[in-house]
């Protein structure tokens, strides 16, 4: 079987988990959306949450996607599965391949989510100029968290202290992309007077990240969750 | 085919170089001649740190303060990238030579322990200079996040399991977390730079510094390397001998364990003693069906 | 070539030899039965042989592929049944089954003879594996493995939570793999009945691999009477 056919068999089957659970929908959703609120009654000014709106985004959705990532593995060792799946011999590369895509397909929803709330809570507001710009950050910045998460997530997946390796590993990892990210949505929003131009050296640097780690991951996944 | 780690051996305390018998610790000659060497240059640190070098015109006395912190960064580079390509040699390496892990994560901890040192020192000359004790500029962001990462390095190192275990997955990490360090540097001279841009060496190459500044720098720079030297031989020493513990205590709970299933049974690869407890072991299982 | 071939095999869980020295040779078409009493490594011998776990000490060899060097192939040809049963949760029987079988590229018509055999299409198919009780989640199970007709099947106390037809259906489906070719090797404490099916028993006790007839590892025991628990501790 081919890795690709294995990775989509892997991605689907991760967001069918999803949908038969609705964990996303039932928790990782309301914990995002509850963060996005009690930023507010921490940074208690309108003038500040305006300005830091396209930050707050990022930060809440780095932290529900932790959330996220436990989750993904949670599923694979809770009866062996993972085990399971390297005894099949399922060629790792598309384990990794098909959980990247299906973490990464909840966290755009995620974050459009997310936006989507800032526009209500923060009160931004999105000029038709910065779409392109906001669409293909969020895709780009997607990809690069995505590939982290997926990567660390495997590495803690067998270990206690899980829940704080993974914090420990994955947020200095991705810090480029929550500067880049929040800097081009910044761009893309028009915050404290940032034009859309100024955007696109961040998507430039979310995009080599993501190559990065993408293929960093995809080679070091295999020898990570072996034994 | 064994695994017990064929770059150790029995009796010694593992130096390839130098002359020394088991109790006699890790050193060695040459790393006594580095010792020395190290002393040596500190002292001399001292006396131009302190001492000859003249005081800065804005900075006045805290500028002596560089003199630790400016080698103790770049040292700690240093110590990264040895991390990193040691950590390549084991991963790559055909014949998956321990030493290169231990290598790796002696440096590791090294240059972590010297990241924290510029950061401390840092805050110190940064609350001297500028009256804060920390700036989100790109250097000093950098530097913080370096710390982070390579802390979560040296946690994957203690996630246990046996010592190939552990260099596989310390040498994946190391080569990563080498890769990260551009990406986080690059994105964060792209948002700030408030730093003092190119101190040392600016746009032209020529030095800034007045000369004798520059010395004591130069001779902080020495001075740390030998340090980093010295305490990279040692600590991958300890290394080896922590490891070389580690198989012996392995052979003593296999031997243990072995004797645990002699007695009451022929059989042709254990050793002729009884015990009662194994004995007792198989008519429980007798009894329970 | 034996299907697997341990010498002196070490172990470890944590820094526990859960294995200290363990010999073993399997022939192909031998159903053995590992005996031994919890904590002996029968647990930890089935997944060093499915390669999951690295060899520490000693050498060993699986349908050819050195331990050392080959895990990840050794991993195809073995299907490995464990104390845990690799099922996801959220997933009903039939999505399980389709899954694992597409993992090994197993048709349709196979995953869903599988899953007649052990009884789990029809009624359970469309439920979720959390909903199931202990013995329908190792039927389902059971329904993974057959689909992967694997060369060699490392069973970890297959019976356990299953009612007497389905065990008695388990036999029947592991007699079949063995005329099919499959080498089958299971740990378990239902001496009886895996005494009935087994054509050898080892012992496992403290890590160490106990042949019944001394000096000769590889024959077949013609001091256990099948059926008896009690025999092959004599002599």
């Amino acid at each position: 079987m081919s890795t690709l056919r294995i990775a989509r068999l892997v991605a689907a089957k991760d967001l069918r988990i999803e949908w038969n659970s609705r964990v996303f929908v039932n928790q990782v959703l309301p914990f995002a959306g509850v963060t996005m609120v009690i930023f507010a009654f921490a940074l208690d000014a309108d003038s500040v949450l305006q300005r830091v709106a396209p930050g707050l985004v990022w930060l809440a959705t780095m932290f529900s996607m932790l959330v996220l990532v436990q989750r993904a593995f949670a599923v694979e060792t809770s009866d062996g599965a993972l085990d399971a799946l390297r005894v099949a011999g399922v060629d790792p590369r598309a384990i990794y391949l098909g959980k990247a895509v299906a973490l990464g397909a909840q966290l755009l929803v995620l974050e459009v989510v997310l936006l989507f709330a800032a526009v209500v809570l923060y009160g931004q507001t999105i000029p038709a100029a910065g779409a392109v710009l906001l669409v293909i950050t969020l895709i780009s910045a997607t990809c690069g968290l995505a590939a982290v998460g997926t990567l660390y997530g495997g590495l803690a997946a067998g270990f206690t202290g899980r829940e704080t390796l993974l914090p420990l590993l994955t947020l200095p990892a991705v810090a480029p992309v929550l500067i880049g990210a929040t800097r081009a949505v910044e761009a893309a929003l028009g915050t404290a007077g940032a034009v859309v131009s100024d955007g696109w050296p961040w998507v430039g640097l979310l995009v080599v990240f993501a190559v990065a780690f993408g293929v960093g991951g995809a080679l070091a996944f295999g020898p990570l969750i072996d034994e | 085919m064994t695994t017990t780690d064929p770059t150790l051996t029995g009796d010694h305390t593992t130096p390839t170089d130098g002359r020394s018998g088991p109790g006699d610790g890790t050193g060695t000659r040459g790393t006594r001649i580095i010792g020395i060497a190290t002393i040596v240059a500190m002292g001399w640190l001292v006396a131009f740190g302190l001492g000859f070098s003249p005081e800065d015109r804005d900075q006045r006395e805290s500028v002596r303060l560089l003199y630790v912190h400016v080698p103790t960064i770049w040292i700690a580079y240093l110590a990264f990238i040895v991390t990193a390509v040691a950590s390549g040699l084991y991963f790559f390496g055909k014949k998956k030579s321990l030493g290169w892990d231990r290598l790796a994560g002696a440096s590791a901890e090294i240059g972590t322990v010297f990241v924290a040192v510029t950061l401390v020192i840092g805050a110190m000359w940064g609350r001297l200079t500028w009256g804060v004790f920390w700036q989100w500029d790109a250097r000093l962001t950098t530097t913080a996040l370096l710390f982070v990462t390579y802390v979560g390095y040296l946690a994957v190192r203690r996630l246990g399991g046996t010592h190939e275990q552990r260099a596989r997955r310390s040498a994946i990490i190391g080569m990563l977390a080498v890769l990260e360090i551009p990406l986080v540097h690059w994105s964060v001279r792209l948002w700030r730079s408030l730093h003092q841009d190119a101190s040392v060496l600016d746009a032209d190459g020529d030095v800034t510094m007045d000369g004798l500044m520059l010395f004591s720098l130069f001779v902080g720079v020495i001075a740390f390397s030998l340090l980093y030297l010295w305490l990279v031989i040692h600590r991958t020493r300890v290394m080896a001998m922590e490891d070389l513990l580690d198989d012996r205590l392995l052979d003593d709970a296999v031997a243990a364990r072995r004797a645990e299933s002699v007695g009451g049974r022929p059989s042709v690869r254990t050793s002729n003693h009884t015990s009662d407890r194994a004995s007792d072991q198989v008519s429980d299982q007798e009894g329970t069906t | 070539m034996s299907v697997v071939e341990l010498d002196d095999a070490v172990a470890v869980l944590g820094q526990f030899p859960a294995l200290a020295g363990a010999t073993l040779r399997v022939e192909a078409g031998e159903i053995v039965l590992l005996r031994g009493p919890n904590g002996a490594g029968k647990t930890t011998l089935l997944r060093l042989c499915a390669g999951l776990l690295p060899l520490v000490r000693g050498t060993g060899s699986v349908l050819g592929l050195d331990l050392t060097t080959h895990r990840e192939s050794i991993r195809r040809t073995v299907g490995l049944l464990g104390h845990q049963n690799g099922l996801y949760l959220d997933l009903t029987v039939a999505e399980n089954v389709r899954f694992w079988g597409s993992t090994v590229g197993a048709s349709e018509g196979e995953m869903r003879s599988a899953m007649q055999r052990l009884d789990v299409a029809d009624r359970l198919a469309d439920v979720a594996v959390s909903r199931l009780s202990a013995g329908q989640k190792r039927r389902t199970a059971l329904a993974c493995l057959v689909a992967r007709r694997a060369q060699l099947w490392l069973l970890d106390e297959p019976h356990a939570g299953l009612d007497a037809s389905a065990r008695d259906e388990l036999d029947a489906t592991l007699r079949e793999a063995s005329s099919a070719g499959a080498t089958i090797v299971v740990a378990s404490h239902e001496l009886e009945r895996a005494g009935n099916l087994a054509t050898r028993a080892v012992d496992v006790i403290a890590g160490r691999v106990h042949d019944v007839v001394p000096g000769d590892p590889g024959a077949g025991n013609q001091d256990v009477v099948p059926g008896d628990p009690g025999a092959g501790n004599q002599a």
